[in-house]
């Protein structure tokens, strides 16, 4: 992009401005500065519809779910089953039977590599990439030293991007699944899913997509993408913590073995034998995060009605100025530089540590992730122990990214 | 707020951050640990020469972290010189509550130069997520001497 883009222009017909007000927290200061928040990659904030939602439930609809012979017990199994078609609507699954809510993509993940694992033999194949989050490589290395599984990576080149056919070469028929982020928590670089999907699925072999930060950025269709398994969690939809998705086809799930035993999912149990029940009841054992159902729901709701294209257009705008005013610092190094890349920006400035930028910036206000991003091998790879990270939300604005360049500055000048 | 960064970067940690003294593994250390803080991966090797009085001869340190976590490395490696095991754990366990904020100030008045010099970090105070970026190279030094491979900030 050669010309700077004008506020105005920035997600023509996208009022951030109206959004920004629905962020009760946006309205804060934070070291006496207003809060310039990047680092919604990490967890996202949260509108007044969720905190709304999330009140009013335990005010007026709390009880535990799928037990009781009472009325306030029906209201929560109704709010904790509607936020299940809320989420199988916004992704367009066949049912809400395919919905499981877990506890974040991490367990999503551990409960895919335990459960569906059982069926893979010492040298079935499990393909990642090289960008993964360590949440979708230790499950499959726990896996490894479970049954002797091959764990095979897919590289990326320098900028980022994704060699599909360097992937395409790791497929073989001992492909039994592969496991790959739609969007990099890192680098931004948004995988091409449906062409993963396809090209595994030519092998035989069943996909888990890893939505952790795809869902914030673009639309999801799991069945478009023909996805066997598509994990995202609700906290980085400005929703709860506490409460993630698992999406699995149901012939998938209920062939798998429960993960956690408990109530909830039995059919029937004597000590002799137990019979479970089908997904998703199958693998919700216990009581589950009932009230952040409610906030999860809420979340999608206020995010499908802002509109998920509007806003990554939004985001786009903001990557775009961004990447440019960032480049204008001398000793600033963009790592992730991948043709199609979400909003997210990881950095190095000449030799000042990332953390030491963190807390700096902080003093005004500006709040980024500092560290390995849990992507350690992907540090590895580019021979760094840590970057600084902006990830761009619904709420970020143009000033934002100023604010952020002029506290850079102030770092960098520290350091001198 | 600035007045604190100003505080915690003052010119000796920076100094020491960019120009760590005693960056070196020495050849004739007789002990040595791994410091890992596992929540922003940084990893320090320290090295000691202890002698068969307890006596720390020589000490030094490789790796790489923040401004912080450097510095304090830096800095310990020179102060640690010529003390003895037990006069180091001391010192150490008053630097962290010095870091803390759980002391005002470190009271060993046999050693005042090195605990002028090792207030120059009690900025961390004011930022409780970076004190074991301080601490984490002592914390490593305190694992050699005592036999241990690895240290962690957790």
């Amino acid at each position: 992009m050669d010309t700077p883009i004008n506020i105005s222009d920035v997600g023509s017909g996208y009022d951030v401005e109206a959004v920004r007000r629905d962020f009760p927290i946006l309205q804060t200061e934070v070291n006496g500065h207003r809060l310039v928040f990047l680092d919604s990659g990490a967890s996202a904030q949260k509108p007044a519809a969720v905190i709304d939602a999330m009140d009013a439930a335990y005010r007026g609809a709390y009880a535990n779910v799928h037990r009781g012979a009472y009325t306030l017990s029906q209201m929560a199994t109704d709010g904790y089953e509607n936020a299940r078609k809320t989420v199988t609507k916004y992704l367009n699954a066949a049912s809400a039977d395919e919905i499981i809510f877990t506890r974040n993509v991490t367990s999503a993940i551990n409960l895919v590599a335990y459960s569906y694992g059982t069926f893979l033999e010492a040298g079935d194949e499990v393909v990642i990439s090289h960008m993964e989050h360590h949440a979708n490589i230790v499950p499959w290395q726990l896996l490894r030293d479970r049954t002797g599984i091959v764990l095979k990576v897919a590289p990326i080149d320098d900028d980022g991007n994704f060699l599909m056919e360097e992937f395409e070469k790791l497929l073989s028929p001992k492909t039994k699944l592969v496991a790959i982020t739609h969007v990099s928590n890192v680098l931004g670089t948004i995988v091409p899913i449906k062409e993963v999907i396809r090209l595994a699925h030519a092998q035989g072999a069943k996909v888990l997509i890893d939505g952790a930060q795809g869902v914030v950025h673009a639309r999801v269709d799991v069945q478009d993408l023909e996805a066997d398994f598509y994990a995202f969690t609700g906290h980085k939809l400005y929703g709860p913590s506490g409460i993630g998705v698992l999406y699995g086809k149901k012939d998938l799930l209920n062939a798998m073995p429960p993960y956690e035993g408990g109530g909830d999912m039995i059919e029937r149990v004597t000590f002799e034998k137990t019979t479970y029940r089908e997904a998703p009841a199958r693998f919700e054992a216990g009581t589950p995060a009932i009230v952040e159902a409610v906030g999860l729901a809420a979340a999608v709701d206020y995010f499908d009605a802002v509109g998920v294209e509007k806003i990554a257009a939004h985001e786009q705008a903001l990557l775009s100025y961004a990447t440019d005013r960032l480049s204008e610092i001398d000793g600033l190094t963009i790592y992730g530089k991948a043709a199609n890349k979400a909003g997210i920006i990881s950095f190095t400035l000449e030799d000042v540590h990332p953390h030491d930028i963190g807390t700096i910036i902080d003093s005004r206000g500006v709040a980024v992730r500092a560290g390995h991003h849990c992507a350690q091998p992907l540090m590895d790879r580019f021979d760094i122990a840590a970057t600084a990270r902006a990830s761009f939300g619904m709420y970020n604005t143009i000033d934002d990214v100023d604010v952020l360049v002029e506290a850079l500055v102030y770092a960098k000048g520290i350091f001198g | 707020m600035e007045d604190h960064i100003r505080e915690l970067y003052q010119e000796v940690i920076l100094d020491h951050g960019k120009n760590p003294r005693n960056f070196r593994h020495p050849e004739d250390s007789t002990c040595e640990a791994h410091g890992n803080n596992p929540l922003c991966g940084d990893r320090l090797t320290v090295y000691a020469k202890v002698g068969d009085d307890d006596t720390i001869q020589d000490a030094a340190f490789e790796g790489r972290g923040c401004a912080i976590s450097v510095a304090s490395a830096s800095m310990m490696t020179d102060i640690v010189k010529g003390k003895s095991i037990a006069q180091v754990g001391r010192l150490f366990d008053q630097f962290h509550k010095l870091c803390t904020g759980e002391v005002e100030d470190i009271d060993y008045p046999e050693f005042e130069d090195e605990i002028d010099k090792l207030r120059v970090m009690s900025g961390v105070r004011q930022f409780p997520m970076r004190v074991k970026c301080a601490t984490l190279a002592w914390h490593t030094i305190n694992a050699a001497v005592q036999g241990d491979q690895e240290a962690t900030t957790e």
